[in-house]
């Protein structure tokens, strides 16, 4: 009764390592222009080439500008060296390079699947952690190094050791205003940043099954936030209907064969699992993180958790993001000032969250102290949101509507907190410095309640902010 | 290329205590802008140390002067967690660290220290404790991580050191760098992808 990571394993393991580990075949090798400048001089170096450009795939999105995107040389010499660096080994090896100009340009984690390219099954590699986001279709997918980019590109492969599993059930309905950011925030709090290491989590139940390819996505990305660099939905009509007529799936009758083979990899019914944990939807609140880590987040109604309150090995952990966030132990969360309102980032920036902030802002004005931006997902994602309209909602409300990229989710274009500012932030890492300014703070929460503590000018309960109350 | 084993490092240590040390911190993301790792080594903990240099000079360990000769870094639970950059180990590394002992790793941090050769040994909190409290006394203490027995050493004590099989064969065997391996036999390889029906796209019936 294998499960998907089972089957995954065993359709992609060349052969055992003489040290133990498996050499497991990549179907998908993703890149960008952080992490793969050094491993194609590695590969230089050696003397090697890239085994296999058609499964490798490129886009910039790290390091490009949100505002004035097409203008090169960028402005920037250090970013412009790097997609120049991009650029170059891409035509030097053969990889179809999806930049700028090409239109269908962004997060490498939003293009993948929205062009179709990430699909059931596979096995999918990145030199970047969110990885995991593409397991929302049942690919076992994963973070790498420069040095494992430099051994995917040469050989296709990767040296691997065995993942345990984990089924995380969730179970019921989520309540209006409550999001899968909220869930997947839900899951680190309750297992721990850490509580993951050496697990892929399957994520199911009623809640994942009801969710759009959107959420799961949103589920999977924050995985290795978790601590796993693994975690997946298995597919299921949704995943084949969001499949259907993209850009590089299969088409007509070789689609209903990939249909066939897709769903054959799901968990079989009777799967056994390292370990379970059952999560009751319908009890999760809208979450805000308080702390320098994923793990540290309340319900927005709840107040900031006191240190004698904590298992005596956590206390030195809350004692120092308290103190990193200038809050006091037992005051609200609610209310807290805000200075920028961040909707972006590969968890956070696909069509359905920018419509959901969208919804909550039209009509209404941005808080006059608070800089708010939209950087979508992918020039396509920015596209489609603006055959709808949202972008004016935006502009309208005082939102900046940029370019696509990852912007301030880590701060390495010109996107960036100043000072000691407090950002309400869609993205996934609250860690000290994150955001650009060393000093500076981030409190993740979803792109709704983004968008409410936008207008607020405070973190605020979107619950109430759609029940007319603000 | 010569293959290069590593059963064992001995050397003086820096202890760096805290919990959930993420990559951000390790190398603030502004340092990655470039495309090669040199010189990355001057940025290693950037931020920490500029904010703890504003509090009290030389109290971050790696501003130090009395483990400025460390080659052993210790550390405490989920060490390198965040992003997957490899700047975080290369500059760990580039900064004369070859090897850390710690309660726990995040595992791309521990792959990728892996792949430079720089072995990430796990303690339990009480071994972590006990060596950080020897360090910190004395920063001259020699410590001994022996990978093949699975255990480290200083002063008297010797306690359990784990690092799983097959990063410990790797290391024993000279064959971290995978890409050769991974290369022997690449006919396998192919044979893998052409029985995976997403490789041609599911023309074929
Ligand atoms: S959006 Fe943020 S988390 Fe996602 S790939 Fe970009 S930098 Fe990484």
């Amino acid at each position: 009764m294998p499960s998907l990571l089972q089957k995954v394993w065993d359709a992609h393991t060349v052969r055992r390592l003489p040290n133990g580990q498996t050499q497991l075949f990549i179907g998908l090798h993703l890149i960008h222009e952080v992490t793969t400048p050094q491993a194609f001089d590695m590969l230089r170096a050696r003397g090697l080439s890239v085994q296999r450009p058609d499964r490798t795939l490129a886009t910039v999105d790290h390091i490009v500008p949100t505002r004035d995107q097409q203008r090169r040389p960028f402005l920037d010499v250090m970013a412009e060296d790097m997609l120049a660096a991009l650029e170059r080994n891409c035509r030097e090896a053969g990889i179809r390079l999806l930049d700028v100009p090409s239109g269908l340009q962004g997060i490498v984690h939003v293009i993948g699947p929205e062009l179709g390219v990430t699909q059931p099954g596979m096995t999918i590699a990145c030199g970047d952690s969110h990885t995991s986001t593409h397991g929302a279709f049942g690919a076992v997918a994963f973070g790498i190094g420069t040095s494992q980019v430099r051994d995917v590109l040469a050989s296709q492969c990767l040296a691997m050791d065995p993942l345990k599993l984990r089924r995380v059930d969730v179970q019921g309905r989520l309540a209006p205003g409550v999001y899968a950011k909220d869930v997947i925030l839900e899951i680190i709090r309750r297992l721990g940043v850490n509580g993951g290491v050496g697990f892929a989590y399957e994520y199911g139940g009623e809640a994942i099954d009801a969710m759009s390819m959107d959420e799961r996505m949103t589920i999977c990305n924050m995985s290795i936030e978790g601590g796993a660099r693994v975690g997946y939905v298995n597919p299921d009509r949704t995943t084949l209907e969001y499949l259907r007529g993209r850009p590089y799936a299969p088409q007509g009758a070789a689609f209903e064969r990939a249909e066939a083979w897709w769903l054959s990899m799901a968990s079989d019914a009777g799967t056994r699992y390292d370990d379970r944990v059952t999560i009751d939807a319908s009890a999760i609140r809208p979450t805000v993180t308080w702390g320098i880590n994923p793990g540290q987040s309340v319900y927005v109604d709840e107040p900031l958790p006191e240190p004698s309150g904590v298992a005596p090995g956590d206390r030195p952990a809350v004692v120092e993001a308290l103190e990193f966030m200038g809050f006091r132990a037992g005051d609200p969360i609610r209310g807290t000032r805000i200075d920028v309102a961040f909707v972006g980032s590969c968890t956070n920036a696909r069509l359905s969250d920018l419509r959901e902030a969208a919804r909550v802002v039209r009509g209404r004005k941005v808080a006059p102290h608070v800089q708010a931006l939209v950087v979508p997902g992918s020039q396509g994602v920015r596209a489609a949101a603006e055959r709808e309209g949202l972008d004016r909602v935006f502009v309208e409300a005082g939102f900046d509507w940029r370019g696509a990229g990852c912007s301030m989710c880590l701060a390495m274009n010109q996107d960036r907190l100043t000072g000691r500012q407090i950002c309400a932030s869609s993205s996934n890492r609250n860690f000290k410095g994150r955001q650009g300014s060393p000093t500076g703070r981030t409190l993740l929460m979803s792109p709704a309640m983004v968008a409410a503590a936008a207008v607020a000018g405070e973190v605020v309960d979107v619950r109430e902010v759609d029940r007319g109350g603000c | 290329m010569a293959v290069e084993r590593l059963a064992q490092v001995t050397g003086t240590a820096v202890p760096l205590r805290g919990d959930n040390i993420d990559t951000d911190r390790i190398i603030p993301a502004r340092f990655l802008r470039s495309v090669s790792f040199e010189g990355l080594e001057a940025h290693l903990f950037a931020d920490d140390r500029a904010q703890a240099e504003a509090i009290a000079p030389g109290s971050h360990p790696f501003s130090s002067p009395r483990y400025a000769d460390a080659s052993i870094l210790l550390v405490n639970a989920n060490f390198g967690c965040g992003s997957s950059r490899e700047h975080a180990p290369q500059a760990i590394r580039r900064r004369g660290i070859r090897a850390i002992v710690g309660q726990s790793f995040s595992e791309i941090f521990f792959g990728n220290s892996v792949a430079l050769g720089m072995p990430c040994v796990s303690v339990s909190p009480e071994v972590a404790e006990r060596l950080m409290q020897a360090v910190e006394r004395d920063p001259q203490t020699a410590i001994t991580i022996d990978l093949g027995a699975g255990t480290v050493s200083w002063s008297a004590e010797t306690a359990p050191a784990a690092l799983p099989g097959g990063a410990r064969d790797a290391f024993l065997e000279g064959t971290w760098d995978a890409t050769g391996l991974l290369l022997d036999r690449y006919e396998d390889v192919e044979a893998v992808a052409a029985r995976l029906p997403y490789v041609t796209n599911f023309s074929r019936d």
